[in-house]
C-alpha cells in the first residue's frame, strides 16, 4: 500500500457521510420492497424512453413499414372476401403482430442487462430478487401500451376505424396486452438462455413466423390446409381475430372451431403460455445462482 | 456441511472460506479453497485464467452456491443469510455494470434507492459518491460516452452505496488502458485508506503487487500460498545476486566469486554476452560485501553489481509452472525451459 499518494481523492468526504445499516427490511416489510423495488427497476426503463425516444421510432418500425407496404402496395391485390376492405382487415393483425413480436424486445433487454454484469450486480443487492423479473415485467406491459397508442394513431390516420362501442374496443386493447403480457416470459427465458446482444439479434428468425404465419395479413383459409390450420391456431391469429371482432373489422371467415371461438380462445391462449412459461422464466432465473 | 452451525470469531476477518467446493459438470471450480482476509486489508487473489478466482469471488459476494464447504463474509454465512451478506458487501465484477442509458446520478440513485436508503438519502448519497470518485462533472451524462476508467469509478461508486465492510473487486482494471488502471488503483487506494477490506482478483501480478497487503495464489481451484507480496518473493526464489563483469576474461574469475556465496551451493547463472553472472543467495548484504570485496582485491573491473528479488512473474511460474494470464493449453508449451528463469 503506498499510504499517501492515493488518497487525496477522498480526503474526509466518506468519512463525513456513514451509512449506518438501518434495518428497514426485515420480513415484514418483504412485500413492500418486492413492489417499491419493482418500481425502481421500472423507473430505469422509463427513463430509457425519455432518453431515448427513438426507441419506440426504432420499435415501430416495422410495423409502420409492414402498413404502408401491405395497405398500400399489396392492399390493392389482397382479396380477403367480397367486398372486404383490406385495411380494416389488416390493422387488426397489425397491432396483435406488433405484440407477438415484443417478447424480443423482452429478451433483448434481458440480454443487454445480463451481458453488462447489470443482473449481476441486481443480484448481489439486498433489493426484492422479484424485483428484477417483475420489474421487466410491468415496463413492457407500459412500453407495448404505448406502442399500440402510436399504432392505432397511425391507423386512424390511414383511415382505420373501431365500430364497436368504446367499452369493446378497450377490451381489445386489453386482450392485446395480455398477449403481450404473456410472451414476457418466453422473452425472459430467451434472453437468459440467449449467450449475448448478436446472438439475440437471431431471434427474429423465430419471431417472423410466429408472427405472420397467423391471420395477420391474410386469412389462413385461404393458405394450403397443413399451413392454415397451424395458422389458425397460432395464439397471434386468436389475439388478431378476437379485436377484429370487437372493433366490428372483418374476420376470416373459415368455419372452424378456434375462428369461431376466437374471443375464448385470446384469453385461454395467454393464460396457457403464462402457466408454462412463468414458472420456465423463474427457474431460469433462480438458475443463474448455479 | 451446509447443516453445521457458524463458529463466530470472525471478528479479526471480513472474509472467512473453508474448504470451498464447485463444479460444473466434470469441471472443478473450486476444490476445496479456503480464504482468510483480515479486516481492513486489500487482499489479492492471484491465478491464472480459469484458476477459480472469479468462482471464488461469485460464491463470498451471494451470486452463486457452494456446493460443499463454509464462507462466512462480514460476520454472515453466504448460503443461509445471502441477505445479511448483500448489506455488507458491494460488488465490482469483469464488466462496468452500470446503465449504459441513464446518467451516471440516475445510475447511483437508482442503486442507492435499490439499497433501501429512500429517495432522499438515495439523492445525497449519490452526490456524495460523485464526489468521492471524480464524476461531479460527468453526473449528468450518459456513462456510455465515458472513458474506461470513468466507467470503472462509477461501477465503484454504485459498490460502494451503503460504505460496504467487504468490496469484492473482479479483475477491476482488466480491458483498461495504462491511464485507466491508475485512477482505478487510486480509487481504491483510498477506499482502502477507509478501512474498507478489498478483495481483488488479478491475473496482473504488478497489480497484485502494488495494492495488496496479502497475495493468495489459486491455481486449478486450490490454494498454492499465501504470502505478503514481498514474502511471496522472498520465500520463492529468495534475493539474487547479480554482476556484470567489465572485460569478458574476468568472467571465469567473477563465476568462481559468486559461486562461493551462492545460497545452498548452487551453480551460478552466466550470461557470456551480457558478461552476467548471478546466482540465489540468502544472507544477502553479508554476500553483496563479500563479492565486492573479493572481486577488489583481485583487481577485477566491474560493471555492475547488485542484489534483486524475483519478480512476482517468476515466483507465479515457480509456484504453478506457468504465468499468470496463460490458459492451460498455452500452459503446457510454456513449459519447457526457458532462458533466464529461475534456478531455484
Amino acid at each position: 500500500m503506498s499510504g499517501t499518494s492515493g488518497n487525496t481523492r477522498a480526503s474526509g468526504t466518506a468519512k463525513a457521510a456513514p451509512t449506518p445499516v438501518i434495518d428497514l427490511d426485515g420480513p415484514e416489510r418483504r412485500l413492500y420492497w418486492a413492489f417499491a423495488d419493482c418500481w425502481t427497476v421500472v423507473r430505469r426503463d422509463l427513463t430509457h424512453l425519455v432518453k431515448q425516444p427513438s426507441l419506440i421510432a426504432w420499435q415501430l418500425g416495422f410495423p409502420i413499414v409492414s402498413v404502408l407496404l401491405f395497405v398500400f402496395v399489396f392492399g390493392s391485390a389482397m382479396d380477403v372476401g367480397e367486398g372486404v376492405d383490406y385495411k380494416a382487415f389488416a390493422m387488426p393483425g397489425m397491432f396483435a403482430m406488433t405484440m407477438a413480436f415484443g417478447f424480443m424486445n423482452t429478451a433483448m433487454a434481458v440480454v443487454i442487462d445480463k451481458e453488462r454484469g447489470v443482473t449481476d450486480r441486481f443480484r448481489s443487492m439486498p433489493m426484492a430478487p422479484s424485483a428484477v423479473v417483475t420489474g421487466r415485467g410491468v415496463s413492457d406491459v407500459l412500453h407495448a401500451g404505448l406502442d399500440l397508442l402510436v399504432l392505432a394513431l397511425i391507423a386512424l390516420v390511414v383511415g382505420w376505424r373501431s365500430d364497436g362501442g368504446l367499452l369493446a374496443t378497450l377490451y381489445a386493447f386489453v386482450l392485446l396486452l395480455l398477449l403481450r403480457f404473456s410472451l414476457i416470459w418466453i422473452g425472459v427465458l430467451l434472453g437468459l438462455m440467449t449467450p449475448n446482444q448478436e446472438a439475440a439479434g437471431n431471434l427474429f428468425a423465430v419471431a417472423f413466423p410466429f408472427g405472420m404465419i397467423s391471420s395477420v395479413f391474410t386469412p389462413p383459409s385461404a393458405m394450403p390446409d397443413w399451413l392454415g390450420t397451424i395458422a389458425m391456431w397460432n395464439p397471434v391469429s386468436s389475439t388478431a381475430n378476437a379485436v377484429r371482432d370487437l372493433y366490428g373489422n372483418p374476420m376470416p371467415s373459415g368455419g372452424s372451431w378456434i375462428e369461431e371461438h376466437a374471443l375464448l380462445m385470446a384469453v385461454v391462449w395467454p393464460l396457457i403460455i403464462t402457466a408454462v412459461f412463468l414458472p420456465l422464466a423463474v427457474r431460469k432465473f433462480q438458475h443463474l445462482s448455479r | 456441511m451446509k447443516g453445521e452451525p457458524v463458529t463466530t470469531g470472525t471478528s479479526d476477518y471480513s472474509v472467512l472460506a473453508e474448504g470451498l467446493r464447485k463444479s460444473y459438470g466434470d469441471k472443478r471450480a473450486l476444490d476445496g479453497f479456503d480464504l482468510a482476509v483480515p479486516r481492513g486489508s486489500v487482499y489479492g487473489l492471484l491465478g491464472p485464467n480459469g484458476a477459480g478466482k472469479t468462482t471464488a469471488v461469485r460464491i463470498l459476494s451471494t451470486l452463486i452456491r457452494l456446493d460443499s464447504g463454509r464462507a462466512v463474509v462480514g460476520g454472515f454465512d453466504v448460503w443461509r443469510e445471502p441477505r445479511q451478506v448483500r448489506r455488507r458487501i458491494g460488488l465490482t465484477g469483469q464488466n462496468a455494470a452500470v446503465d449504459e442509458i441513464i446518467t451516471a446520478r440516475q445510475n447511483l440513485e437508482m442503486f442507492g434507492r435499490l439499497f433501501h436508503l429512500g429517495s432522499t438519502r438515495a439523492r445525497q448519497r449519490a452526490v456524495e459518491l460523485l464526489e468521492q470518485f471524480s464524476l461531479v462533472e460527468a453526473a449528468d451524462k450518459q456513462p456510455k460516452d465515458f472513458s474506461g476508467g470513468m466507467r470503472r469509478r462509477l461501477d465503484l461508486a454504485a459498490s460502494m452505496i451503503l460504505a460496504p465492510e467487504v468490496l469484492f473487486l473482479d479483475e477491476p482494471t482488466t480491458g483498461l488502458d495504462p491511464r485507466g488502471r491508475s485512477e482505478v488503483w487510486e480509487a481504491v487506494r483510498a477506499l482502502a485508506a477507509e478501512g474498507t477490506t478489498v478483495l481483488l482478483t488479478t491475473h496482473y501480478l504488478d497489480e497484485a503487487d502494488k495494492l495488496s497487503d496479502r497475495i493468495a495464489v489459486i491455481d486449478q481451484g486450490r490454494n498454492v500460498t499465501e504470502d505478503t507480496p514481498a514474502g511471496l518473493k522472498q520465500a520463492i526464489g529468495g534475493d539474487r545476486i547479480e554482476v556484470v563483469a567489465a572485460e569478458a576474461a574476468d568472467l571465469p574469475e567473477v563465476v568462481r566469486t559468486v559461486a562461493r556465496v551462492a545460497a545452498g551451493g548452487v551453480e551460478p547463472e552466466t550470461d557470456r554476452e551480457e558478461r552476467r553472472v548471478q546466482a540465489p543467495v540468502s544472507e544477502r548484504v553479508a554476500a553483496l560485501t563479500e563479492v565486492a570485496r573479493t572481486l577488489q582485491d583481485a583487481g577485477i573491473a566491474v560493471a555492475d553489481i547488485g542484489l534483486r528479488r524475483p519478480t512476482l512473474d517468476e515466483v507465479f511460474l515457480t509456484l504453478t509452472g506457468r504465468t499468470a494470464g496463460e490458459k492451460e493449453s498455452e500452459a503446457a508449451n510454456k513449459n519447457k525451459p526457458q532462458e533466464g528463469v529461475m534456478a531455484a
